[in-house]
């Protein structure tokens, strides 16, 4: 078992904006590696982040973070980079003064920090514009100079709050490839996305949250098993959704049959899914029905998550 | 537990403070808060505030020849008084420093880049000293400049009676005075709103509130006096103005109190009212839409 000093933990984290709610009774904790928040807007990931690096303070509960509190800002943000969502910049600065002058309140002298500076400038593949103005970055560019800054100071945890949006295919790539090496090395690195089928291959473990709750969360195949325990989703496009659907509904084993918003598909759930297709089968010889594509919908962590929040709907 | 444990405790808490460090921070802090914030564009009306009475003075020497007339000194250094007393003090300063000191936090909330100020490691507390440290140099260094300004012009046009007045009379003293005045104005003001940002998301009512509060401040009882700025200022004033005509209201009286007194009882006004900053700033969280 890890100890608690190496491990982030959430005891039963509640977070109210007024009586909004922001996250509700959260408890968990993480071992290094790389950790995915995964939810829609508004299910609470941003709160907890925020919560874990005393951005904002939780209403009940408590966080550590290697055993440091957010009432130890001079230990805890040695050990932690936080790359934001919030994509603002102090007035006038340069891409290099931005990772430099925070690593100066750090404690780093000039040179080491200037050295910290380059180094993770080039890390994050911004050498070359890192002299100009904040101002005038793409906004994958700004993304990467937010990256940049958080591993600047070689932190033992790393949370990213949205690191892959505004990047383009290479950048975000290479991002993936940092933060798997940052892993490797034994740090942790949190990430939250909605770029689903990128934390499902990068992942160690996922927490999965929806308004504010947290639905499952453990080592990415415990979830999978836990999802394979339950009704299998597959979705039939096809020319009589209705007919289909009514078919499908005479059959014990199929819990739902949901008919896409555009009318051209259903959304199967069911407990055999071997049975369902020799259903099929016969449907598409008799006739009846043309069906344009059958797909298994619970491939990879969007479908887990879709089933597990069960908020979204099918796909359309 | 006897009783020197506290005594005992405090000594072990400074001496595991890295102070070295903490000074380096505030340095830091100064450096990027002058740079990014107070020696812009948009303080432009900062330093107009600072200019006004240099350029009223100027247009005074340009088109009022008759009061280079050493005759004129006393008035001038009326006027000269007045232009401390009744502008800087009461106006410029005032609202100069409500630019300026409301600024330092609650306009990094608008501008949505005080997050990053709280993911270094740097102790809230540290933050509000280097930040207000960085308010009162800038605040400090404008209008002491214009103060400095102000008296040259004021003196220059007498020529050699205007030296002798400055070297051998008087006029020396009320310069260090007016220039102490002004510090400590920058001082007191800015402490009181730095912590009014922190109070109130917007801070412009509370500050018009203190303005009044400034102003009947001379007829208040004195425990009450007590937590106005410029109660302690008008001990300090070298040249005392009559109270008369509509402006009385906002004319300083001046009350027996040693000036020593005056400035030790402005510096812990102002300590106190900063020590509050530092237990809202731990208050503060980083919400930014509902700014």
């Amino acid at each position: 078992m890890t100890s608690p000093n190496r491990q982030i933990v959430f005891d039963n984290v509640s977070k109210f904006y007024g009586e909004v709610l922001g996250v509700n009774r959260v408890s968990f904790a993480l071992d290094p590696g790389i950790t995915s928040l995964v939810g829609p807007n508004g299910s609470g990931k941003t709160t907890l982040l925020n919560l874990l690096t005393g951005l904002i303070k939780p209403t009940r509960g408590s966080m550590h973070v290697l055993g440091l509190t957010t009432r130890q800002p001079m230990e805890l943000f040695r050990q932690v980079g936080y790359c934001t969502q919030f994509d603002s910049f102090p007035p006038g600065i340069t891409g290099y003064d931005f990772i430099f002058w925070p690593l100066r309140l750090h404690g780093f002298g000039r040179e080491q920090a200037a050295r910290l500076t380059e180094e993770a400038v080039e890390r994050a593949g911004m050498t070359q514009v890192a002299r100009r103005k904040v101002a005038g970055y793409s906004k994958g560019m700004r993304q990467r100079i937010r990256l940049a800054q958080a591993i600047a100071h070689h932190p033992s945890v790393l949370v990213l709050d949205e690191p892959l949006n505004g990047l383009d295919p290479i950048a975000r790539a290479e991002a993936i490839a940092l933060f798997d090496s940052l892993a490797r090395q034994g740090m942790h690195v949190i990430i939250s996305s909605h770029i689903l089928e990128e934390v499902d291959r990068i992942s160690d473990r996922v927490v999965l949250m929806s308004s504010g709750y947290v639905v499952a969360e453990g080592q990415i195949r415990e979830v999978r098993q836990e999802v394979r325990d339950h009704p299998m989703q597959i979705l039939v496009r096809c020319s009589n959704a209705a007919r289909l659907a009514s078919a499908a509904f005479e059959l014990n084993h199929v819990v739902e049959a949901k008919i896409l918003n555009d009318g051209r598909g259903v959304l199967i759930r069911t407990r055999d899914a071997e049975q369902f297709y020799l259903l099929l089968n016969k449907i598409v010889s008799s006739g009846l029905i043309e069906v344009d594509a059958v797909a298994p919908a619970d491939d990879d962590v969007n479908s887990i998550y879709q089933y597990l929040i069960g908020s979204i709907g099918g796909p359309t | 537990m006897n009783r020197r444990d506290p005594i005992t405790r405090a000594k072990e808490w400074t001496q595991k403070q890295p102070w070295e460090l903490y000074a380096t921070q505030i340095f830091v802090l100064m450096r990027n808060e002058i740079r990014r914030n107070l020696f812009t564009r948009r303080r432009l009306w900062v330093y107009l505030l600072a200019v006004i009475p240099v350029v009223i003075l100027l247009i005074q020497l340009a088109f009022a020849h008759h009061t280079a007339d050493p005759f004129y000194i006393e008035t001038q250094t009326r006027v000269l008084a007045r232009i401390v007393h009744l502008y800087y003090v009461r106006l410029g300063i005032f609202f100069a420093c409500m630019g300026i000191f409301t600024w330092l936090f609650r306009g990094e909330m608008v501008e949505r880049t005080l997050h990053y100020q709280f993911l270094v490691p740097v102790r809230r507390e540290v933050l509000v000293i280097g930040k207000f440290l960085a308010g009162t140099l800038v605040s400090i260094f404008l209008f002491e400049s214009a103060v400095l300004a102000c008296f040259y012009l004021s003196y220059d046009r007498f020529g050699a009676a205007g030296r002798s007045y400055i070297l051998d009379g008087p006029g020396l003293h009320q310069l260090g005075a007016y220039l102490l005045v002004t510090a400590l104005t920058c001082i007191g003001y800015g402490s009181v709103f730095l912590a009014l940002s922190l109070l109130f998301k917007n801070p412009i009512v509370p500050g018009l509130v203190l303005m009044g509060w400034e102003t009947i401040a001379p007829i208040l009882p004195a425990w009450a006096q007590r937590l106005s700025v410029t109660s302690y200022l008008r001990h300090l004033c070298p040249v005392q103005l009559p109270a008369e005509g509509p402006l009385a209201i906002f004319t300083v009286v001046a009350e027996p109190v040693a000036p020593v007194l005056a400035i030790l009882g402005l510096l812990c006004l102002s300590v106190a009212v900063l020590v509050l900053s530092c237990f809202l700033i731990d208050r503060i969280e980083i919400t930014y839409t509902a700014e």
